[in-house]
């Protein structure tokens, strides 16, 4: 990295945070707003460092359920996927169900979860499981399906079997895709296990920010906020990172800019 | 063989016979749409023939043929292989390199392949990182790999500059050379055809027929220079006499 890329990439986004922090912590102080309705950042830090015992633990356990999900996610999204990728009626039968399944807000789906499994962390692994695995779906099938038919002719012209042009053609040219679906994938799973723990459970910080709330600790509730933003971030930068690692072919036009 | 079903269907090719002998250099002309294109799937067994015959070494061709190698227009290089990952593609599908393949066991072959078309340093590259004409050299070595009893060709050189062209025109004239490969190469570039093959082959506007059967009978080893003889140029009008369009 040299000194434009690193003022770029690591000094122009820490610049931003901080300003977007001071503006808001000025606005606070200025027009005097109460505690209960925003907390200024000062405020929220406070709180952050003042319950880092119980919001840590808390962290954990959204963080682990997150991660479950997520991770039963991306084993049976690229299964299916890739089912649905290898045969047309497959995907003419499967696809209009996952689109229906889909569209179901998966907050409508937690108390069922929770009546099954009872309170506790696997509603909340399940509703990001849920949540997260059809961005993985749709991405891998549709690499399979633009998969340029020349590339599957040098293969053909060889006399190779179906199986042969899914396992040298089909599949590595649909990881982009699928590499790029678990970007999308690690965030949704995120939100699946939070919504999850506000509607029900007895740990993590969706549970926590919600006895928060109830008890008007608003800076709780911020700070919460606050952890949530940078678990995000993590996780996010985690799988960019995982999909630069194997997928570095298909950018490379970024690499030479 | 036709594209298409019933009444809505493209005729491509009628009535064509051709002859190619062991180590014979054979090349297909002729106007754009003519079917050049699909009587090289015909033969290779990408494409079924909707009526008549089709027999290579007297066996009939019912699926693609595994004694082939292929290279099209495109190089149709896998982009997450490199030059070396790619040429070894045929030996992971063909037997018997299927079994018991290695990358070890068959890089030295496959560079050995690359060096003889001028890519000796390139192996490790990737496709994005070659000149068009190196993708085509690579494709060629690819096509060549598996030892194919015929290599065909399908414009191969048509998307690159004419001086990479000629360049690998004397590339592929030297490996035909040293490897007494069959080749049938398909082309509308008739110094192309006539530069490289020991016959030329014309064919008419849809429905495709062969009209011509022209032997070249230039001597070979042919240099460049042969490119500019008045022999040569005679050939090359007389073709394209024969094609119109």
């Amino acid at each position: 990295m040299d000194r434009r890329e690193l003022g770029i990439k690591v000094v122009s986004p820490a610049l931003f945070t901080v300003a977007l922090f001071v503006v808001w912590e000025i606005v606070c102080r200025a027009l005097n707003v109460p505690l209960t309705i925003l907390p200024a950042p000062s405020d929220v830090f406070a709180a952050l460092w003042q319950y880092r015992k119980p919001i840590v633990d808390n962290s954990w356990v959204t963080l682990w359920t997150t991660l479950a999900g997520f991770l039963i996610a991306t084993v049976f999204g690229l299964a299916l996927g890739i089912g649905v990728g290898w045969h047309r009626a497959l995907y003419a039968g499967i696809y209009p169900v996952l689109i229906g399944f889909n569209s179901i807000p998966k907050v409508a789906v937690v108390p069922v979860l929770i009546l099954w499994f009872g309170i506790g962390e696997i509603p909340a692994v399940m509703t990001a499981f849920l949540i997260s695995f059809f961005p993985i779906v749709v991405n891998v099938a549709t690499g399979l399906a633009t998969t340029e038919p020349e590339l599957e002719d040098v293969l053909r012209a060889l006399g190779a079997s179906k199986l042969d042009i899914m396992r040298k053609v089909g599949i590595p040219r649909s990881l982009p895709y699928f590499f790029g679906s678990l970007k999308v994938a690690i965030t949704l799973a995120f939100v699946g296990a939070v919504v999850s723990e506000t509607v029900g459970a007895n740990k993590g910080i969706g549970k926590l920010m919600l006895d928060a709330q109830a008890s008007f600790q608003v800076p709780i509730v911020f700070a919460g906020l606050l952890v949530l933003a940078v678990l995000g971030i993590l996780l996010y930068a985690g799988t960019a990172a995982i999909e630069a690692r194997f997928t570095g072919w298909a950018f490379r036009g970024q690499a030479n800019r | 063989m036709a594209y298409g079903r019933g009444a809505a269907a493209v005729k491509a090719i009628e009535d064509v016979s051709l002859e190619i002998a062991r180590g014979e250099f054979i090349a297909v002309v002729g106007p754009s749409g003519c079917g050049k294109s699909s009587l090289m799937r015909l033969i290779s067994g990408l494409h079924p023939p909707a009526a008549g015959a089709l027999t290579v070494e007297g066996k009939p061709v019912d699926g693609p043929l595994k004694s082939v190698g292929m290279a099209f227009q495109n190089s149709n290089l896998l982009p997450w292989r490199n030059a070396l990952e790619n040429v070894l593609l045929p030996l992971e599908i063909v037997e018997p390199y299927r079994s018991g393949f290695s990358k070890q066991k068959y890089a030295p072959k496959a560079k050995s392949l690359l060096e003889s078309v001028g890519l000796q340093g390139f192996s490790e590259k990737y496709p994005w990182e070659l000149s068009g004409g190196m993708q085509q050299r690579t494709s060629i070595c690819r096509a060549l790999i598996h030892e194919p009893e015929i290599l065909m060709l399908d414009e191969p050189f048509g998307a690159l500059d004419a001086f990479t062209r000629e360049e690998l025109w004397c590339a592929l004239r030297d490996l035909q050379a040293a490897r007494k490969v069959t080749v049938m190469l398909v082309t509308h570039d008739l110094r192309e055809a006539v530069f490289l093959a020991d016959t030329v082959y014309v064919m008419s506007a849809r429905p495709g027929r062969i009209v011509k059967r022209r032997d070249v009978g230039l001597p070979r080893p042919r240099d460049l220079d042969v490119t500019y003889t008045q022999q040569f140029q005679d050939i090359v009008h007389e073709l394209r006499g024969l094609i119109r369009g």
